[in-house]
């Protein structure tokens, strides 16, 4: 083929002179083979993250620097969007709703995560197995039938809690009216769902940590509270440092919780009392035609946000397990 | 075969593979009408949501014209908007007509460019409709973009055995009697506490709406399209009216939607809400056949009022844009809305069908028999002409109704719910 071509590009190596036998046909595949095949192999996982990941994320860059109406006209406005982004009231808020979900969920959730890992990890206990995998279904469990079915928990006027608080005298509580009460109300919705993941891992953490340390622990006359203290919870930094990132990239995006809790309503309560940054985001870039600009700023606002809160817990790893 | 022989081959079907899935991502699926001989369209697409009540309609333009029609349905207005904001954004799967309703029509309107212009497309019909509803139909720079189809108007649903209990007159003319005004209405609500402890009304926003519609004229945007919410007289005597209702305590808090509401239907929660036609349907899902024969339908206190109701437009992208315009015109007149109306519900707003006898003598068993075509066909004659500007629904939605919702649960006193509703008014309402 390629002698029966006249004309080469200027680039192409000259022809191999005549005593030199060119490589065989075999042997060239196998040279690109070694060279090349590794990169098609992990292809397939860098073309779908380009069609699915990169795109749209450098799209959503690229809105975020326009005036961008979805039906209308684009405008370039350079950063004006993330000027505008820092006096917004309503984003300072759901930044801190947010936050705040995220603590309110997320303190009490790893500690009862702990304890669950701890008594599961207890070799006297009879049907692991069977717990083990009973403290995974929430997770499995789709995330909008559990927020419907909290959402009816919590309700004002037929709501199951509200009439087992009025048992105890408690008046009504309009939980999504106030931050403490919604703030609670999804906080049980996310910490049903994710204690028991977090429980699992933690388990597993604590299943690599030798046996022998506690049966020296334990000839030394430690208790397993002591031991608890002295053994499990220091070897078990590293694997609560990974289910704390773990737990925050997932409490930064938390969406259809607060959303179904409020009725759909993207506002997140009268007074925006649970709106979180994906609802802001919802709010600002999808629901309003015409600010899908300010929405895609919202969205690197908060990636930004996600990769600091990330870059601080990778510092804290690496101290911890050094 | 030798090793790298196998090797490429499968290094070649991953490439292939990753290939097909690119392309495959491209050509989504744009289905296209296609087109006879004759220039004449094979098919036109509907895309509607909720019940319009074209189903028959359809089937017999289908036999006229040899044109074969596809309705397509959403069943909520909120999974609706998404999709036509998709198909006007990336032009793929646009249908040849769209519904748009009152909420999103405002939207959509600025940017006519998206909208074909009716008016070379059909007959004139400026005198055959409601005025102030044939107005919204045109954009700023005067395109017709959409012909009317409903109007939602507005009345009073009322529980007859609660008001009863409550010692308040059932009859629905005595009823209606009861509130020549909005004063009178918060009496009434004043009694009905008294005598039950319960709110009589579902809750402050749709009275807060109805009001605005009431005083007509500009709302939350003047003929310019400049937001006016802080100092449009409509909006004032909406806001001052609806606090006196929060403050006589006449309501039940619950919020139009939420849970608490569907359920209080059947649970009693209130005893009254304000009912445009279309609500009657929800009204009836929402209670249940056990209280078939409970409700009744009464006057609203004060004026007529509007809330909901919809228009036929098509797009610029669309295929067959003169086909197209002659559906809708068919869709929209005088007797296929008596048809749509007996089929459905939806209110004709064309002025010879609420003239039509048919409608006119329409009663609806599940409320008490009310004579609902006669009630809502009044009514819709005596709608003030309202301006709704660009984002009157976001306005509405996002920014009065939280407020008052904000009071109304005592989140807020008045100042602060005010300066609530003026910040939100002034970013919802920018476009």
């Amino acid at each position: 083929m390629a002698l029966a071509t006249p004309a080469r590009p200027a680039s192409a190596p000259p022809p191999p002179p005549a005593h030199r036998r060119p490589p065989s046909r075999g042997a060239r595949l196998a040279r690109w083979d070694i060279a090349y095949s590794p990169y098609l192999y992990i292809a397939p996982f860098f073309i779908l993250f380009g069609i699915f990941g990169l795109y749209p994320m450098l799209r959503t860059a690229w809105m975020s620097l326009h005036d961008w109406d979805m039906i209308g006209d684009h405008t370039f406005i350079g950063l004006d969007n993330y000027a505008a982004l820092l006096k917004d009231d309503y984003f300072w808020n759901a930044t801190v709703n947010t936050l705040g979900i995220f603590v309110v969920a997320t303190v009490p959730q790893l500690m009862l995560a702990l304890f669950l890992a701890n008594l599961l990890n207890r070799t006297t206990l009879r049907a692991r197995t069977l717990f083990r995998m009973a403290i995974f279904v929430p997770n499995i469990t789709s995330v909008a039938a559990v927020a419907i079915v909290f959402a009816m928990l919590f309700q004002r006027d037929f709501g199951v809690v509200n009439w087992l608080l009025s048992l105890v005298g408690v008046d009504a509580i309009d939980w999504d009216a106030q931050r403490w009460s919604s703030w609670t109300a999804i906080a049980f919705m996310v910490d049903w769902r994710w204690t028991g993941y977090n429980a699992l891992i933690l388990l597993a953490g604590m299943q690599a940590i030798p046996k022998d340390l506690y049966e020296a622990a334990a000839l030394d006359g430690a208790s397993q509270w002591r031991q608890f203290w002295r053994i499990t919870l220091p070897m078990l930094t590293p694997t609560f440092v990974f289910v704390v990132v773990l737990s925050t990239i997932g409490g930064l995006q938390l969406f259809t919780e607060p959303l179904v809790f409020g009725n759909g309503n993207m506002r997140g309560g009268t007074q925006r009392e649970f709106q979180t940054l994906a609802m802001y985001m919802y709010e600002k870039g999808i629901n309003n035609l015409n600010t899908a600009g300010y929405g895609a700023a919202v969205a690197w606002a908060l990636f930004v946000m996600i990769a600091i809160i990330a870059v601080i817990n990778f510092a804290l790893v690496r101290r911890t397990v050094k | 075969m030798s090793v790298i022989r196998r090797r490429t081959k499968l290094v070649a079907v991953a490439a292939a593979g990753a290939l097909a899935l690119g392309v495959a991502a491209c050509g989504s699926g744009d289905e296209e009408s296609g087109t006879n001989a004759g220039g004449k369209p094979d098919k036109l697409v509907i895309e509607t949501f909720g019940e319009f009540g074209y189903d028959e309609l359809v089937k017999e333009y289908e036999k006229q014209t040899g044109i074969k029609v596809e309705l397509r349905k959403t069943a909520q207005l909120n999974e609706y908007r998404p999709k036509i904001v998709r198909s006007l954004a990336t032009g793929k799967g646009i249908a040849d007509i769209v519904a748009l309703e009152e909420g999103v029509i405002t939207e959509f309107k600025l940017n006519p460019a998206n909208w074909a212009d009716l008016t070379p497309l059909v007959a004139d019909h400026s005198k055959d409709y409601l005025p102030w509803k044939w107005e919204i139909g045109k954009s700023s720079d005067g395109k017709l973009i959409g012909l009317p189809t409903d109007v939602g108007s507005l009345a009073v649903c009322y529980r007859s055995d609660l008001f009863k209990a409550a010692g308040l007159p059932t009859n629905r003319d005595e009823v209606t009697a009861l509130w020549p005004d909005w004063d009178a209405f918060i009496e009434t609500g004043k009694k009905y506490r008294a005598a039950t402890g319960k709110g009589m009304l579902d809750s402050v926003t749709t009275a807060a709406s109805a009001i605005a519609f009431q005083a007509g004229g500009d709302i939350f945007y003047d003929k310019e399209d400049t937001l006016i919410a802080d100092k449009s007289p409509a909006v004032k005597q909406a806001w001052d009216t609806s606090l006196k209702i929060v403050d006589a305590n006449i309501t039940a808090k619950t919020a139009t939607w939420s849970p608490e509401w569907s359920a209080g239907f059947k649970q009693g929660t209130f005893a009254a809400t304000f009912c445009p036609a279309w609500m009657l349907g929800i009204v009836r899902d929402n209670s249940g056949p056990e209280n078939k024969g409970k409700w009744d339908v009464a006057g609203v206190p004060g004026k007529a009022g509007n809330w909901g109701g919809s228009w036929l437009a098509v797009p610029e992208r669309g295929k067959h844009k003169a086909e197209a315009a002659k559906l809708a015109e068919f869709l929209t007149s005088a007797s296929s809305q008596v048809a749509a109306f007996k089929l459905k519900g939806p209110l004709p707003t064309n002025l010879e069908a609420l003239k039509n006898p048919e409608f006119t003598s329409y009663t609806d068993p599940y409320f008490s028999d009310a004579p609902t075509g006669k009630i809502f066909g009044e009514s819709v004659q005596a709608i003030q002409p309202t301006y709704l500007g660009p984002k009157h629904q976001a306005v509405k939605e996002q920014a009065l109704e939280p407020a008052l919702r904000a009071y109304e649960g005592g989140e807020a006193n008045a100042a602060a719910a005010w300066e609530q509703f003026i910040k939100d008014a002034a970013t919802q309402g920018a476009y």
